[in-house]
């Protein structure tokens, strides 16, 4: 007997998978899969994780609707996955924000945007907002960098923290010695799998999503999307630096590397998750998780947004529309930035816990 | 949409692995080409739906392979399986050509994994298909395709048009109006008659009823009949097919592999009567496994249970359908309306016959019975530690031996010796030629693909002369 009802499925399909074998090749769930004979929840929630939901075990399996034993495992997985960020959540009063996570995160991002553009406005007589502003210091005339730096550093610290959480009620679900998370070749193991995304390519020849033809369009965006991030992630913390250590202050000239970091990886964090919207609508049905399709979408536009929202600023940054959009992109960010623990950000957190946790099996089973 | 109205070169009818590998072959030989898939898109296939790996010749280790396979070494085997009902000439041919299959295939697509886990016995010898049968399929239709061969499913054929061993055209169901399908050549590849339990029934009376089939429902001979009945020659025996026990829980077809038990010679076997029947420790179980198939048919009701208990409830591999448990030997019996009693005492006559021994289930151990009939002459141990388990199983049939004969072009022969004008025939429809009984896993694959890939070339230039 498990948890869930979604459990209980997953749990009955491992017992198909375990005595057929032919997707053992396409993956780690199904190796990780064939070193037990019995699945305990805990099992079955480090499964999904470990799924990245390619779908070629799907399109390749024998049993698969419309055959009497109706195995989906990719889209088993994908529920019984946003159910557990849901049960890992911290505090746990927080969980609920996995339901109906598209609509959430859009009110907290437009409430976070409202917030910036009122901010700005309670703080500053209408010159200031919409003044054109130029040279070093210029955002900063808007709201003062040390103000910036709290509020951001301070959301990113909650959202480390409960994310840490997260993980350890993972870790627990699936019965790791908490020390196995500190084990470096099994580290190092992963860091290359979810790189590289070893395994969003069907086993060598793509991911299936729209049809049986696989295709390497879901791993190329999702590549964009984060190398894209990181270089943004880059480009804030070389900011920062400059700031602190070299008293260099925003706006940068175009050459500078926070501006050349920030607009190749939003460049990419606009193809990227662009490229996986569009994919995610291609999908097909039967390998979608429907009610949880607010949660990925949210996401995915959040990041857009970002991007978006960012490069504008830095097209426009010396007109009177830079206020505004200073607001925009710091609303924007916030929003992404305190949503982080409660939306689809996590599953590249869990699955990379997941993914140590089988590197270390494989090195040393049982 | 597909213009039936005009002339291929080449009609395939039949969508496994030997129709598809001769649609391509074809293909690339430069005919058109039209696939007629009885089954819906997702049936697609027939047995190699279900299949997991190819066995072929090769002089060295690969990638995948852990050693060399020789053409002699891979002929003794398939000698041995067969008692020698072979086509001697046929079969040293196939083994010739399956060596160049394992780099064609590939180039078609397919991709090779090393064996999967549980079946280290077959590494040196067989190839196993990353993703299994249906991924296999998958990359076959999607290299046709590419390739430009037509292919309908659903595509029933109901007749076909054969004058002195010249195939004309084919009947094909389409909706209300019967369409006739012209080819200069057919290359049938349609499968055996396993799903077909009428035509089973001729050989097996009422039993056949209670068969189970391991493939689809749509391997029901129907082009194998015509074919036969325009003045093929066949082959094989009509009376024999490749059977082995599987679940009764199973469905009434396409229950593919995961049905099986890898179980016998951890336990005992039993009938109706809780009566045993045949030694469970004759061979290593990978040579016996497809004995008990027709051992369980000739027992009444079709329907036998194997029992063991939880010393070895984790030696073999995990299975689809739970075992039935329970605490007492009789209480086991009543879980399947056996007697009791009975069950009691074939379990206490075979545990005081159970010599002792030291167990080794991956050799021919010394763990056996004395004064039993029928003996259980390797691997025999008690039956004494609770809880106790049972498997119902019931006949499963995998495939059928009657085919046509056909010649090294994959030609078939009429009934006087003669090679057909334009007809040829790939698969499990001619692997009676060089499979006249018993299996070697992978054998089938090869067959399909090396015949497949013969009768598209042979085909297609057929077809241009």
């Amino acid at each position: 007997m498990h948890g869930t009802k979604i459990l209980e499925e997953a749990g009955r399909l491992m017992t198909v998978c375990n005595s057929c074998r032919y997707c053992e090749g396409l993956c780690a769930v199904f190796p990780a899969m064939e070193m037990r004979r019995a699945f305990s929840d805990g099992d079955l929630n480090y499964f999904a994780n470990l799924c990245h939901g390619c779908g070629a075990c799907y399109t390749d399996c024998q049993f698969s609707p419309p055959h009497e034993f109706n195995v989906n495992v990719p889209q088993t997985l994908t529920i019984a996955r946003a159910e557990s960020y849901a049960a890992y959540a911290w505090p746990r009063a927080f969980s609920g924000l996995f339901v109906r996570n598209g609509l959430w995160i859009s009110v907290i991002a437009a409430l976070s945007v409202a917030a910036f553009i009122f901010g700005f406005a309670a703080f500053h007589d209408r010159q200031v907002l919409f003044g054109v502003h130029t040279g070093p210091g210029a955002f900063y005339k808007l709201m003062p960098h040390n103000a910036m730096a709290a509020l951001f550093g301070g959301v990113f610290l909650y959202s480390i923290i409960a994310l840490v959480m997260g993980v350890r009620a993972f870790w627990r679900d699936i019965g790791e010695p908490i020390g196995m998370l500190a084990d470096p070749p099994s580290i190092w193991q992963a860091i290359k799998d979810a790189g590289q995304l070893r395994y969003l390519d069907g086993g060598g020849v793509g991911c299936v999503n729209e049809d049986e033809r696989p295709s390497d369009l879901r791993r190329i965006y999702h590549h964009l999307t984060f190398y894209g991030f990181g270089l943004c992630f880059a480009s804030t913390s070389v900011a920062t630096a400059y700031h602190y250590f070299w008293a260099r202050e925003a706006p940068y000239p175009w050459w500078d590397l926070p501006v050349v970091l920030g607009t190749l990886g939003g460049i990419g964090l606009l193809i990227g998750p662009a490229g996986l919207l569009a994919e995610k609508w291609k999908r097909d049905p039967d390998l979608v998780d429907h009610e949880r399709m607010g949660m990925d979408v949210a996401f995915v536009v959040m990041l857009f947004m970002t991007s978006l929202t960012g490069l504008a600023l830095l097209v426009l940054r010396d007109t009177a529309a830079m206020g505004a959009l200073l607001a925009l992109h710091l609303g924007v960010v916030f929003a992404l930035f305190i949503t982080m623990p409660y939306g689809k950000f996590v599953h590249g957190i869990y699955r990379f816990a997941a993914l140590v946790r089988y590197a270390r099996e494989r090195r040393s089973p049982g | 949409m597909v213009d039936l109205s005009r002339k291929f070169d080449v009609l395939v009818i039949g969508g496994g692995n030997a129709a598809l590998c001769a649609a391509i072959s074809a293909r690339q030989a430069g005919a058109s080409v039209l696939v007629l898939e009885g089954a819906p898109k997702f049936y697609r296939g027939g047995n190699t739906r279900h299949t997991r790996n190819m066995r072929c010749a090769h002089d060295a280790a690969t990638d995948i392979l852990t050693g060399p396979y020789t053409e002699q070494e891979f002929w003794e085997d398939l000698q041995r399986v067969t008692d020698g009902e072979t086509d001697e000439e046929l079969a040293k041919h196939m083994i010739a050509e399956s060596k160049d299959i394992l780099g064609w295939i590939v180039e078609q697509g397919v991709r090779w994994q090393p064996s999967l886990g549980g079946t280290l016995g077959l590494g040196r010898t067989n190839s196993f298909f990353l993703g299994g049968g249906r991924a296999m399929l998958n990359a076959l239709y999607l290299t046709a395709e590419k390739l430009g061969v037509d292919i309908l499913y659903d595509a029933e054929v109901l007749g076909l048009e054969i004058e002195n061993g010249m195939f004309l055209s084919a009947m094909l169901k389409q909706g209300h109006a019967d369409v006739a399908v012209r080819a200069a050549t057919l290359v049938a590849a349609a499968g055996g008659f396993e799903a077909n339990i009428e035509w089973l029934k001729q050989y097996w009376g009422d039993a056949a009823d209670n068969f189970l089939i391991r493939g689809t429902p749509y391997n029901r001979g129907s082009i194998l009949k015509m074919l036969l009945d325009k003045g093929v020659q066949d082959v094989g025996d009509p009376t024999q097919c490749h059977a082995v026990a599987i679940d009764a829980r199973a469905p009434k077809f396409d229950g593919g592999i995961i049905t099986r038990h890898d179980s016998v010679v951890f336990g005992i076997v039993v009938n109706k009567h809780a009566a045993r029947f045949y030694d469970e420790g004759e061979d290593i179980w990978p040579k016996r496994y497809a004995i008990w198939g027709r051992l369980v048919a000739a027992q009444p009701d079709q329907i036998a249970y194997i029992i063991f208990d939880s010393s070895v409830r984790n030696s073999f591999m995990p299975t689809l359908f739970p075992p039935i448990e329970a605490p007492t030997i009789a209480g086991l019996a009543a879980r399947f309306e056996l007697d009791p009693a009975a069950l009691e005492q074939t379990i206490a006559g075979f545990n005081a016959a159970v010599r002792p021994g030291t167990f080794d289930h991956t050799i021919l151990d010394d763990c056996r019975t004395e004064g039993l009939t029928p003996p259980k002459t390797h691997w025999a141990r008690k039956i004494e530690t609770p809880p106790y388990y049972a498997y119902p199983v019931r006949p499963g049939i995998t495939f059928t031996y009657l085919g046509t004969r056909v010649n090294r072009q994959a030609r078939m022969l009429m009934k006087d010796g003669r090679p057909a004008a334009n007809m040829f025939a790939a698969g499990e429809i001619m692997a009676g030629n060089v499979l006249g009984k018993g299996y070697a896993a992978g054998i089938g694959m090869t067959i399909g693909s090396v015949f497949g890939r013969i009768a598209g070339r042979e085909a297609a230039q057929n077809a241009r002369n």
